[in-house]
């Protein structure tokens, strides 16, 4: 009884071989079946997600949030969906219909493709790839390319500036991002998720906090959601990709976005947190999927947290943290883990995870200090008086006297 | 028919048709997605081949880079939707004699290899194909040299990309 959903699997086995059928077609039924179970499972929580989103929103801006409908309005969501269905559904004029079509289907889709490897229990998961790191960037990038397709056939051109900023934002994102979850890997030896859960016997976090922090800073950008929500910035180009949207395709972009956002805490929870691990776990896998579903849920809110404590950052700001702060930083963490990881004997786990503990620590430090002693140069050059525009000022920029002074060049304010 | 080879038809009509649809197609965009409806095909016949990292590798750098680079470029062409070129010119003739020629040459070095014949050996369950990938790609026996080549070339470029991008001080040109 502790684990029913293999206990179900096996007994449908021998239903369907009982009926006469051969091993193959079995198998095939059987895939089928867990395919539409898995989705369906996850479809289900998404319209939760809803509520549970708006709950903690509501919280977060000391408000009550839905409480009309149902119980603590848990009916609500499906108050939502009811709504969505039966808004009018416009194509604008000038779009390329079937890409326009497409582009919301692609937008959920990929999302559910990632819950294919997740592994939920350790005898409960879709598949066991032995690229399952690398199949997460993947379905990644097929993403990407869902949100720029929305962005180009709307024939908005607030639309397509959306899809410009997700091309700069996502795909610069994706090199930390990939960097980092390169340390996992290392540190187990193996690409394949369920792999990597099993060896956490201590969680990767403590291994290797910076590359977990960078993960989840990267996987927020990817998420686009705020700090690094400039996709959709209202206040700049009202929705962005999905500004032309209506009734259930832009609900496919929301449900997309909102279990996009709790599918990145499971990814995240099986890279460092441990996944299924907990106690008792190994023994009765239905409380694997109860302990990863609660650390899922932990790094959702955390993410919802991140979300609505930070205003939105600048777009020269987002590319120069990517690429003078965050990719540095993920290639020497990955060499230190690559090096010390030979260094340290893998025999005694305590010794291993101690020493790799100690040089992210000192990594952290040495950042801290780049950091302090950067911003205290900015802000003697910030408190420095500006130039006044006066005539022997002008007289000043010609390089015959005084060349050192104003060679700051006015265009460059950062 | 076993349905292996089904499911290799259909995938092989789908690759081939979506190659055909990006050469013929008048809008540059649709084209582009056809390409990645094509490499997706490819990718596909990577994981029939038991080569599921080279599938995802596919997926990663043809899809997730290349193609999106490619997109993101013609988006920032001017006018892209209104433009109306017709898709033949005058160079039809020679372009056909040259591809013609072309693949059937390559039919005939493919043709002579001897591997057509026989069946592939099954892969044993314990052999660990993304490990031995990794691990003659390190060792000197094996890729070694060329994969530091690779990474040089890649250096280069990445270097090469940062100086033309450099902000001009000011004073000095």
């Amino acid at each position: 009884m502790s684990d029913p959903i293999n206990a179900i699997r096996i007994w449908l086995q021998g239903l369907l071989l009982s009926w006469g059928l051969s091993d193959g077609v079995v198998a095939v039924i059987l895939a089928v079946i867990g395919v539409v179970a898995l989705s369906t499972f996850v479809l289900v929580m998404d319209i939760l997600l809803v509520w549970v989103e708006r709950k903690v929103v509501a919280r977060f801006q000391d408000r009550l949030g839905p409480n009309r409908v149902g119980p603590f309005g848990l009916i609500q969501p499906i108050a939502d969906v009811i709504k969505l269905l039966l808004k009018e559904d416009i194509i604008p004029r000038g779009a390329d219909k079937f890409v326009y079509n497409l582009a919301p289907i692609l937008a959920l889709a990929t999302v559910l493709l990632l819950w294919a490897v997740l592994p939920l229990a350790p005898t409960i998961f879709g598949t066991d790839l032995s690229v399952g790191v690398l199949y997460i960037v993947a379905v990644g990038a097929i993403s990407t390319l869902g949100i720029i397709m929305a962005g180009w056939s709307s024939n908005n051109k607030y639309a397509l500036l959306g899809a410009f900023r997700t091309v700069a934002q996502l795909v610069s994102y994706e090199v930390p991002m990939v960097i980092a979850m390169l340390v996992p890997v290392i540190l187990a030896r193996s690409m394949g998720l369920n792999d990597i859960v099993q060896s956490q016997s201590i969680w990767f976090i403590v291994m290797a906090p910076v590359a977990a922090l960078i993960v989840l800073i990267t996987s927020i950008a990817e998420l686009g959601r705020a700090p690094f929500d400039l996709i959709e910035a209202e206040s700049e180009i009202v929705a962005g990709f999905h500004i032309e949207y209506t009734g259930m395709k832009f609900g496919l972009f929301y449900a997309g976005e909102l279990l996009h956002a709790l599918t990145v805490g499971a990814i995240v929870s099986t890279l460092f947190l441990g996944g299924w691990r907990g106690p008792g776990a190994e023994t009765y896998p239905i409380l694997g999927v109860f302990y990863f579903m609660v650390k899922a849920f932990f790094l959702y809110w955390v993410i919802m947290w991140i979300k609505y404590s930070l205003p939105r950052i600048r777009i020269d700001h987002m590319l120069n943290f990517n690429w003078k702060f965050l990719t540095p930083l993920s290639l020497i963490v990955l060499v230190i883990t690559a090096v010390l990881d030979k260094l340290l004997p893998r025999s005694n786990m305590w010794i291993y995870a101690i020493g790799m503990l100690i040089a992210n620590l000192l990594i952290i430090w040495v950042t801290l200090q780049i950091l302090r002693s950067r911003a205290r140069r900015e802000r003697q050059r910030v408190a420095q008086p500006g130039p006044i525009a006066t005539p022997e000022l002008s007289m000043a920029v010609l390089p015959s006297s005084n060349p050192r002074q104003q060679t700051t060049p006015p265009s460059n304010p950062a | 028919m076993t349905f292996a080879q089904l499911i290799f038809i259909i995938l092989a009509a789908m690759t081939l048709g979506s190659a055909f649809m990006v050469v013929t197609s008048r809008n540059l965009v649709h084209s582009a997605l056809w390409l990645i409806l094509a490499l997706f095909g490819v990718a596909c016949f990577f994981v029939f081949l038991n080569a599921s990292f080279l599938a995802v590798a596919q997926v990663v750098i043809y899809i997730g880079a290349i193609s999106i680079l490619l997109i993101f470029a013609i988006m920032l062409t001017r006018r892209v939707a209104q433009d109306t070129a017709p898709p033949i010119t005058g160079n039809w003739f020679w372009a056909l004699v040259t591809s013609v020629l072309l693949f059937g040459v390559l039919v005939w070095m493919v043709s002579l290899w001897h591997g057509f014949q026989s069946t592939a050996p099954a892969l044993s369950r314990n052999v660990d194909p993304l490990r031995q990938l990794g691990q003659a790609l390190v060792s000197p026996n094996a890729y070694a040299i060329p994969f530091e080549v690779a990474s040089v070339l890649l250096l280069a470029a990445l270097i090469g990309s940062i100086i033309v991008a450099w902000e001009k001080r000011l004073g000095r040109g």
